[in-house]
């Protein structure tokens, strides 16, 4: 038997695992590029825009000129990169701030892939390349006020009225509904629930902004209000009936969000490692005490351990193998992982985790969305523990 | 227009410098990035050649074999081709050897405007660009602020201590240009999809016709001596005394 001597090797705290040995030069690439990008735009505001509770939108023009917005979609201007660029791009968005991470999600996964899964050759040249290069916002309607977990159960409604289709009804926590050109909304039908391509400035149309929100203040949230807007036949998705449609859809911004939340976990590792060298107390870095390595040492492990998950469901999505209860697994344990990671970076800073100056306490709480978004933790649970018994727990 | 970018690949600045202990060369990772300083000149050539339209634009580099990551940076931001000139007889070059190898591969591949950074992040000489024009005998537009396209020539805005002098050449010629001239763009994903399929050619200094002799070798490196403990003047209404004469003691006044 061969066996290959372990060396002591010098370790990165960064990358321990070294994960990075798993990636392409270009997906590498990709990866440095988007961290650049945050490092220049998006680290140095963020403080201010979660504190004054805006969404910087000149980012989006300048995401979509490296080619952000629906990266992972072939043709109609769109990049076609690898799922894995798409996650990693994901990873460096959401370090800088969920909510950044939030907007390119929703605009590639939730806006773009329906039109571009289920859209007719017409809606795709229409919409895409447009999307694509950052000139029209799109947002995503399917949560209702009443409605979250149990999209079945939604109330807005859309009715044939000659060749039109007639929408009533009203979606709630929609990302980007104030800023959006365009609305992707589903509805119940006669023929079962179909997704809507709704210009926002259609008569009837309303987006009101969610204000008060303790969590992803860079981000736009709002309800939409659809009374009796009325859309030509050609408006609806024609290449998908029931609830598949929307589930598809948050089956791909679920996977950007099992990257993104390593990245802001990272993010909050980074502070605390940092902050515990530098940090003293009782004449020594707070890095000395056991109780603190603990810490950072669990930050370490849930990271690494995120990333590795991230990479193989990404190369799992590429090679076609990608089943959506791996979806959950990843979502459900990276957001978890990375929520945990935040709370004990809090307690390593201290009163300064506390404060917009570190980036720890932004995380914190825009983490507290990502847990219940796209899926709850309880949800995701469910469907894995419908994937291994065999037994259904929702009904 | 045929646009020469002259760039650098160099170890990652966010990681220590290793020295060899015998030839005190740097110790050069199989992975290394591009220049911060060459985004610059990388984008004042892109910029360059979308003005005058039918360009290309060739990035050129010294650089010793390993992984191609800060040339296929420069390659995703639009350049069209790469040279590298990858000999190990090349190993610690001197700035004087490094301007012959560069002028010989601009030369050999034809060049309109030649453009590099002010001085490398690892090396710090600041005179390859000047001695690449010397050696190519075209005028050297030298710590370039701004450049603009004048008439069927280049004229640019050079850095001094006390200001800036408008320079004006007609191609060919050399630019170097100082970080912050321009905004360097991002790579496109497109672009870094691209840029995989490419052309880099590969070359030696035989296949230049560059005899390779070094000048200078480094005999030894220091580490910057340790700072001297300051002194603590105690002010008891009488510190300015002592203030004033240090200050003149260093000749600030």
């Amino acid at each position: 038997m061969s066996e290959k001597a372990m060396r002591p090797r010098k370790v990165d705290p960064l990358d321990f695992l070294e994960v990075d040995a798993l990636l392409t030069d270009e997906e590498l690439l990709i990866r440095d590029t988007v961290r650049q990008f945050v490092a220049d735009r998006v680290l140095p505001d963020i403080g201010d825009w979660f504190e004054d509770g805006v969404f910087p939108k000149e980012l989006a023009k300048e995401m979509a000129a490296m080619g952000l917005l629906g990266m992972h979609l072939d043709g109609y201007g769109c990049a076609g990169t690898n799922s894995v660029s798409y996650g990693l791009a994901c990873t460096e968005l959401e370090y800088g701030d969920s909510g950044v991470r939030s907007f390119v999600s929703v605009q590639g996964s939730l806006a773009m892939f329906p039109i571009w899964a289920f859209g007719s050759e017409e809606q795709k040249q229409d919409w895409l390349p447009r999307m694509a290069a950052g000139e029209v916002i799109g947002c995503f309607g399917l949560t209702e006020a009443d409605s979250g977990s149990d999209p079945g159960s939604m109330r807005t409604r859309a009715r044939r009225d000659g060749d039109d289709w007639v929408l009533n009804g009203s979606k709630m926590w929609i990302t980007s509904g104030n800023i959006a050109d365009v609305a992707v909304v589903w509805a119940q039908t006669d023929e079962g629930i179909r997704g809507f391509i709704v210009p926002t400035d259609t008569k009837g149309f309303t987006a009101n902004l969610i204000h008060k929100k303790l969590s992803l203040r860079a981000s736009v949230t709002s309800e939409l209000v659809l009374d009796d807007v009325r859309l030509p036949g050609d408006a609806v998705l024609p290449d998908v009936v029931g609830l598949k449609g929307p589930l598809s859809c948050l089956n791909e911004a679920r996977f950007g969000i099992l990257f993104g939340a390593v990245g802001a976990a990272r993010a909050c590792y980074e502070a605390a490692l940092s902050y515990a060298g530098e940090r003293r107390q009782f004449d020594v870095p707070i890095a000395s005490f056991q109780l603190t390595q603990r810490k950072l040492v669990e930050m370490l492990i849930g990271i690494n351990r995120g990333m590795l998950v991230a990479v193989h469901l990404g190369r799992k999505k590429d090679d076609g193998t990608l089943d959506p209860t791996h979806v959950s697994f990843g979502k459900l344990d990276n957001v978890r992982m990375a929520l945990q990671v935040a709370r004990e970076a809090r307690s390593v800073l201290g009163a300064n985790g506390i404060t917009l100056e570190y980036p720890v306490v932004r995380h914190m709480n825009n983490l507290e969305s990502v847990y219940t978004y796209e899926g709850t933790n309880e949800i995701h649970t469910l469907i894995l523990g419908q994937a291994i018994t065999g037994i259904n727990a929702f009904s | 227009m045929k646009i020469a970018v002259c760039a650098k690949q160099i170890p990652d600045p966010a990681t220590p410098y290793q020295l060899d202990p015998t030839t005190h060369y740097v110790v050069r990772p199989n992975d290394q990035v591009l220049d911060d300083t060459d985004r610059y000149g990388i984008e004042v050539g892109l910029q360059l050649a979308a003005a005058a339209g039918d360009a290309s634009v060739t990035v050129f580099s010294m650089s010793p074999s390993g992984s191609l990551q800060g040339i296929r940076q420069a390659l995703a931001m639009g350049a069209d081709k790469a040279v590298i000139v990858d000999d190990a007889g090349l190993r610690g070059a001197d700035a004087l050897t490094t301007a012959r190898i560069l002028a010989a591969a601009i030369e050999r591949e034809g060049f309109d405007v030649v453009i590099a950074g002010t001085e490398s992040t690892d090396g710090y000489t600041g005179v390859v660009p000047q001695q690449i024009a010397e050696l190519l005998g075209v005028p050297s537009l030298t710590f370039a602020r701004k450049i603009d396209r004048h008439g069927d020539g280049i004229r640019i805005e050079r850095q001094t201590s006390n200001g800036y002098d408008v320079v004006d050449a007609n191609p060919p010629l050399l630019i170097s240009v100082t970080s912050g001239a321009v905004e360097p763009r991002y790579p496109t994903f497109k672009g870094i999809m691209q840029a995989k399929s490419k052309p880099v050619e590969t070359v030696t200094a035989a296949d230049l016709g560059v005899e390779v002799a070094a000048g200078q070798s480094i005999a030894a490196v220091e580490p910057v001596p340790a700072r001297q403990a300051g002194e603590i003047v105690t002010d008891e209404g009488d510190a300015f005394e002592r203030i004033v004469a240090l200050l003149e003691q260093v000749k600030v006044i």
